[in-house]
């Protein structure tokens, strides 16, 4: 996984709530077995519409997608996660994330954060006055800054240092793999397995 | 695994049973007992295994099925959509590679994963279990922490056998009375949801508990555990008791003998103390609960079939009445129209939700000497092949097929409509799945939610109806599932 730290970038403004990973990518395109070229598949129905704003060529190039609340329901497929990377999204804006999503996001190094509606709401009209004015988020000190508003935004301690580290999980997990060991000795025997042996 | 001093909740429980390791300000690492795994969200895991030259830490707690890509035609020929096939080819090459029991297309156990594990008695009480696929909630009806996860994550539980997570909050859902004897588990988690929302039950662990949840069969419970994931929930959970033991018994999976009577001494310690509190309560009285069907594009947009299109005018939140804007628009509807005179032209009965024997029965009740109306298709989808076997034993395929019903081979089907079965743009049906997102059954489709027994009903008339206001009823209560 690639190091986060800062992004500059200008502002995707999706002004729609409750942004399903169907929306962001229907499960026709899931059937690829590598983990790019899903950019075709993002949003891929609502691209059909010439006025949808992934469409308009002021805002090609933007980096950060800002969303309505509830962004990223349904479905587990991290596919959404790299339909918006392959896109070419850094960031992802919204006053709440499903789970599932926000997981899946900041394990592949798309940083998901979370502001407040108003902040949504201001960072909309500044993308749709000034399609060129561009967002810092600093990884490091939380924030986000534009319009010359500096917002602060939550991330635990550990999910912000493996993205700073570019870590990846299984490599932190198998520093462990002797309490795993003692843990799966420990396991009552009559638990189910699905093979025999 | 021994008791505590503090009460704990029954999530509580199975977390800290499976905890390999807890260090402050670190997520903890949670040993998972079992992990489902299909085609659509594992091909790049096992190339992430591939490329690091990883085994697969332990195959004998991995299980995979082949089901949403996959036909319900034709199931003997080779998948005629070339790149479904090359999926379902990696994903028995990734099995045979990597030493993963596999249930192939053909395979007398291959069908939908949360139906698979459950029906081979591999689902359990007080197990973790995992699957690339936000529905595992539904194992969560056997008192198992069950939840959906991400490729990333797979790759992770396939490599380690473990995953790092932060706890959950916990949610007490009570429903206490007994359900109407029109209302099926479908009706009640469909109003939980738009009771709490999509977005309700975030980072939360919904516990259904109260008389009304104590009542409902297995089956039945799977129904309301596999729909927390549209609350916004990372999981449901119902305590196991003497129904869950009485499912269990005898089957594949299920321990015997002395490990029978061990398996249960566990289990029966896992209900939440009563002493426990929970992160947020929600009560809901079973008795005012009404057959159920969603008007909108998320599944809390849902209200009491007997209702109408609700009018976006009088949604006082500004984001809600957008959205409510935006899905009438979508779902062509008008505000005030009776929800009873919405026409459909399809029907699918099926999925993980409901695509169980029981949900069969009740449909096939309601079948039974009627016929679908002219110019509706009705896709009846079996959930696995065991499920599909069984009901032709029972005879369920000849009422099916006898009123004008297509009977499939299992799979997810229509749910997600990754397979040939899709609806047209501008279709509209009624669907016993779990998701009516835009184009969710095919690009431009329109779907109901509903239960098994308004499918069929509807089925009927071919227009959303409640069995009940079918005009020559027949005798006696349709089943409650
Ligand atoms: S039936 Fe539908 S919801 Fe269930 S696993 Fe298949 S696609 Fe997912």
């Amino acid at each position: 996984m690639k190091k986060f730290t800062t992004h500059t970038g200008r502002v995707l403004p999706l002004r729609r709530s409750n942004v399903d990973t169907d929306q962001i990518i229907p499960a026709v395109y899931l059937k690829r077995i590598t983990r790019d070229g899903f950019e075709d598949g993002l949003f891929a129905a609502w691209r059909k519409d010439p006025a949808f704003v992934l469409n308009q060529p002021k805002y090609a190039g933007a980096t950060v997608l800002v969303a309505g609340p509830e962004f990223g329901t349904g479905s587990s497929r991290e596919h959404a996660v790299w339909a918006l990377q392959n896109y070419g999204f850094r960031i992802v804006i919204s006053p709440r994330f499903a789970d599932i999503f926000r997981g899946n996001s900041l394990k592949g190094g798309l940083l998901t954060v979370e502001l407040p509606d108003d902040v949504v709401e201001r960072l909309w009209a500044l993308a749709e006055s000034d399609p060129a004015a561009e967002v810092v988020v600093d990884l490091e000190a939380r924030s986000i800054n534009f319009g010359g508003e500096s917002q602060p935004f939550e991330l635990d301690d550990y999910a912000r240092w493996r993205l700073l580290e570019g870590l990846d999980d299984v490599s932190l997990t198998l520093r462990h793999t002797d309490l795993i060991a003692e843990f799966e000795v420990a396991r009552p025997a009559w638990m189910p397995r699905t093979v025999a042996g | 695994m021994d008791a505590k001093q503090i009460p704990r909740a029954l999530a509580e429980k199975v977390w800290d049973a499976h905890v390999v390791r807890r260090v402050s300000g670190e997520p903890d690492l949670l040993f998972i007992d079992l992990h489902l795994v299909h085609e659509v969200t594992s091909p790049q895991a096992f190339d992430g295994l591939r490329s690091a030259g990883r085994p697969v830490h332990r195959p004998d707690l991995t299980l995979a099925t082949e089901d949403h890509n996959v036909p319900t035609l034709d199931i003997d020929r080779p998948i005629a959509d070339p790149v479904s096939r090359i999926q379902v080819e990696a994903l028995r090459k990734n099995c045979a590679d990597f030493g993963v029991p596999l249930f192939p297309l053909g395979s007398d156990d291959q069908g939908i994963v949360h139906v698979v594990g459950p029906q081979l008695g591999v689902t359990q009480p007080g197990m973790t279990i995992v699957c690339g696929d936000s529905h595992t909630s539904t194992h969560g009806a056997f008192g198992a922490l069950a939840f959906g996860i991400g490729t990333s994550e797979v790759e992770h539980v396939l490599a380690t056998q473990t995953l790092p997570l932060r706890p959950f909050k916990t949610m007490a859902i009570t429903v206490e009375g007994d359900l109407p004897a029109d209302v099926t588990a479908k009706d009640l988690i469909l109003a939980v949801i738009a009771e709490i929302g999509t977005g309700g039950g975030q980072g939360y662990v919904l516990e259904y508990r109260g008389s009304a949840i104590e009542n409902l069969s297995i089956e039945a419970r799977m129904t309301v555990c596999n729909m927390s994931i549209e609350a916004g929930a990372r999981a449901g959970m119902i305590a196991p008791d003497a129904t869950t033991y009485e499912y269990l018994r005898g089957r594949p999976h299920a321990p015997t003998g002395a490990d029978w009577d061990r398996a249960v001494q566990w289990w029966s310690s896992l209900p939440t103390d009563p002493a426990a509190s929970f992160d947020r309560e929600v009560v809901i009285d079973a008795a005012n609960l009404k057959p159920f069907v969603t008007w909108g594009t998320n599944p809390g947009q849902g209200l009491p079939l007997s209702s109408s299109v609700p009018d976006p005018a009088q949604i006082t939140d500004p984001g809600e009445r957008s959205a409510a804007e935006r899905a009438l628009e979508y779902m062509d509807l008008v505000p005030g129209t009776p929800l009873t005179d919405i026409s459909v032209d399809t029907v699918f009965l099926g999925s993980c939700t409901n695509g169980r024997i029981e949900d069969l029965r009740a449909a096939a009740a309601i079948l039974e000497g009627r016929t679908v109306a002219d110019g509706v298709r009705m896709l009846v989808v079996p959930g696995s092949v065991r499920v599909r076997l069984e009901a032709e034993t029972e005879g369920l395929d000849q009422i099916f097929v006898g009123a004008g019903a297509e009977w499939r081979h299992a799979g997810c089907s229509m749910c997600l409509g990754m397979n040939p079965d899709q609806l047209a743009p501008g279709e509209r049906s009624a669907s016993t799945s779990n998701r009516n997102f835009e184009g969710r059954q095919g690009k431009g489709g329109r779907t109901h939610l509903v239960s098994p027994q308004v499918a069929a009903a509807t089925a009927v008339t071919g227009r959303l109806t409640s069995p009940s206001d079918l005009p020559d009823a027949v005798s006696g209560v349709p089943t409650r599932a």
